[in-house]
């Protein structure tokens, strides 16, 4: 049995953001991190592992020093890691990234009792739509939003979460998970898991590896084969500054609630 | 294998929207997106067409959707839709599609609908943009709303006016970039549609007495689902409805020093309003307020009457959710907050000491009208 984790490096959108003139992402002046949705599926793997002795792949596609990422999630307890990486791979939009990572799921090799795990979303682009597009290319039964995850042999049972309660879905091995922070709380690298890292094997699948796979179509992957193009992005206009209103007392917020009684907003 | 080929785009006509079903209730965002798929088919000259699936009987909710703007509405029936299942739900509406072979196909971005549509947009090898928040058939319109949205030189650029195709808009990176995204060689073009953000039309009677009702053959077997629903759980509490709120009261990481406190505060003033309190991430990250509670790009996306944000610094994520609502009231300690920057009134100071000066404010003008 082993677990395969799917997780992406990205920007850290939660500070200051740089933007260029021309309203692309200025990519270089952020911080990377691993993916927080993406750290969640890694810790229910590390979960499972602690459990079954099971082993752990983490996957990830992006440019090479995404691999530090997987050597961070091998010292966590990951067993080996896989980057997929190629030019031709670059400007993938969401159907032709899971293509890909489909191939190099399915060139690792989804066994019988194994299970495909992803984060439910990524931070800049917040699609949550790579985990059910692996999941299809890989003819798997996929749950989404996995807040519990209980294995039992072959049957898993996932609490998967609504917008006003929850489902609670069977579903057997193999299978595509797709996690939410509610699921667990990642742990951190241990001092033996930094020493061991290095020893651990991580490959990389460019091109010529995953060429001759049948998911892997020139016309199908990279920026060209993508279904969907970019047409235009922008920055939004900062909305005006309104007024700021003197002192903080009980004669400004009768101000406030006279203005707001003139206007008849209340 | 199916030899299903959407690159022969010329093929395909019509709009469709998936209306998404709970209990055989139809959802809110399912008359938001029939009212903007009004539009597009009136820009395109096509059918506006909703697909309804659930267990029988759901057909009788379906001429509803006629009063929204639908001219038809395709009825899958069968008692393993009932209840929400991706496999079941994947198969029947893709084998739909193919046969019927809409141009655009609508999802609402709801927890099912975002587990549905790429599985959907997998199988039928098309494009499928997330979260969309705003949507153009028309380059005239769509250049009108980069005109009042984006800070763009919009007439310094060439427009293709006969582009025929969908511009869906969304926001990226935690809505620091907004992008418009196309599907020029496949189809249908599938976008799924923040909740709330799409005005609904006003019903009217006589379009829901109009409105077709088609039954399309599909099959469907238990050898098609991998897949069991064991049961479905309704939250104990009644969630907090922020999308459908005129007045918001949201705390912020201001709180930390009092939580309790900090949140009977806006209770207090939420009530004097007739609204309802929000929080930004960091009030459900922390654990203080429930996930229902979240506006911002992760959480919900509002436009009320009046937003107040009480000890919220107004990181852009936060303002991604709340900076079309109507009125912005800010109160933080700190006068170089981000917040500030859209609020329309801002008071610069504590909001243990603001918040129940101005809820004693408001109730005294309420008063004296």
């Amino acid at each position: 049995m082993k677990i395969i984790v799917c997780v992406k490096q990205v920007p850290d959108t939660s500070g200051k953001v740089a933007v260029n003139p021309d309203g692309t992402l200025n990519r270089a002046s952020m911080q990377t991190i691993t993916n927080p949705d993406d750290m969640n599926a890694v810790e229910a793997a590390l979960k499972l592992k602690d459990e079954t002795g099971c082993k752990v792949v983490v996957v990830t596609m992006g440019p090479p020093p995404a691999a530090s990422m997987l050597r961070e999630l091998m010292a966590m307890g990951a067993d080996e890691g896989v980057l997929v990486s190629a030019r031709e791979f670059g400007g993938s939009d969401t159907y032709a990234t899971s293509q890909i990572l489909a191939a190099a799921i399915d060139t690792i090799g989804v066994e019988k009792d194994d299970v495909v795990m992803c984060g439910r979303q990524a931070i800049d682009g917040d699609t949550a739509q790579v985990g059910p597009q692996i999941a299809e290319k890989l003819n798997l039964p996929q749950v989404t939003y996995a807040a519990d995850i209980h294995k039992d042999g072959e049957n898993i049972t996932v609490k998967r979460m609504l917008e006003d309660g929850y489902m609670t879905i069977k579903v057997k091995t193999p299978c595509l998970l797709t996690c939410i922070k509610e699921l667990n709380t990642p742990r951190y690298m241990s001092i033996g898991g930094i020493y061991e890292t290095y020893n651990k094997p991580l490959a990389t699948f460019d091109f010529e590896k995953l060429k001759d796979h049948k998911l892997i179509d020139p016309s199908t992957i990279g920026l060209k084969g993508s279904p969907t193009n970019i047409f235009k992005s922008f920055t939004p206009p900062q909305k005006g500054a309104g007024m700021m209103l003197e002192g903080d007392g009980k004669e400004t917020c009768e101000k406030l609630a006279s203005i707001l009684a003139g206007k008849h907003i209340i | 294998m199916s030899t299903f080929n959407s690159a022969d785009i010329a093929a395909f006509k019509d709009v469709w929207v998936f209306c998404e079903q709970r209990e055989g209730k139809l959802m809110p965002t399912d008359f938001e997106l029939i009212s903007k798929g009004r539009d597009l088919a009136n820009e395109l000259g096509v059918n506006l067409c909703g697909l309804l699936l659930g267990g029988e009987g759901i057909e009788a909710t379906a001429k509803e959707l006629g009063g929204y703007g639908a001219d038809k509405v395709y009825v899958c029936e069968s008692p393993m839709l009932s209840v929400y299942n991706t496999d079941a739900y994947a198969k029947v509406i893709c084998d739909v599609i193919e046969e019927l072979k809409p141009e655009a196909f609508l999802i609402g971005a709801t927890n099912i609908g975002r587990d549905l549509a790429p599985r959907c947009a997998a199988r039928l090898h098309t494009g499928l943009c997330a979260d969309c928040t705003h949507l153009d058939i028309d380059v005239a319109n769509y250049i009108q709303f980069l005109r009042e949205a984006s800070t763009l030189d919009v007439d310094g650029q060439k427009w293709d006016m006969e582009d025929r195709n969908l511009k869906m808009t969304r926001p990226a990176f935690g809505g620091h970039l907004m992008a418009t995204i196309i599907c020029p060689r496949f189809r249908p073009c599938m976008a799924t549609v923040r909740p709330g953000v799409m005005k609904k039309n006003p019903f009217d009677q006589a379009k829901a007495d109009a409105c077709v009702i088609e039954k399309p053959a599909f099959t469907l077997s238990e050898a098609d689902v991998q897949t069991e629903v064991t049961e479905v759980v309704k939250a104990a509490k009644k969630l907090v409805d922020l999308i459908g709120a005129d007045f918001i009261v949201s705390v912020g990481r201001g709180i930390s020093k009092d939580v309790e406190g900090g949140i009977k505060l806006a209770e207090e003033l939420a009530a004097e309003l007739g609204g309802v309190v929000g929080g930004s991430r960091a009030t459900i990250d922390s654990g203080w307020l429930s996930a229902d509670h979240q506006v911002g790009q992760t959480g919900k996306t509002v436009h009320p009457k009046v937003y107040v944000a009480l000890g919220i610094s107004g990181a852009i994520q936060h303002k991604a959710g709340m900076q079309d609502s109507e009125c912005i009231i800010a109160v933080n300690k700190n006068d170089t907050a981000p917040i500030f920057e859209i609020a329309d009134y801002g008071i610069c100071g504590d909001l243990f000491k603001v918040t129940p000066l101005l809820t004693e404010a408001i109730r005294a003008a309420k008063a004296a009208k």
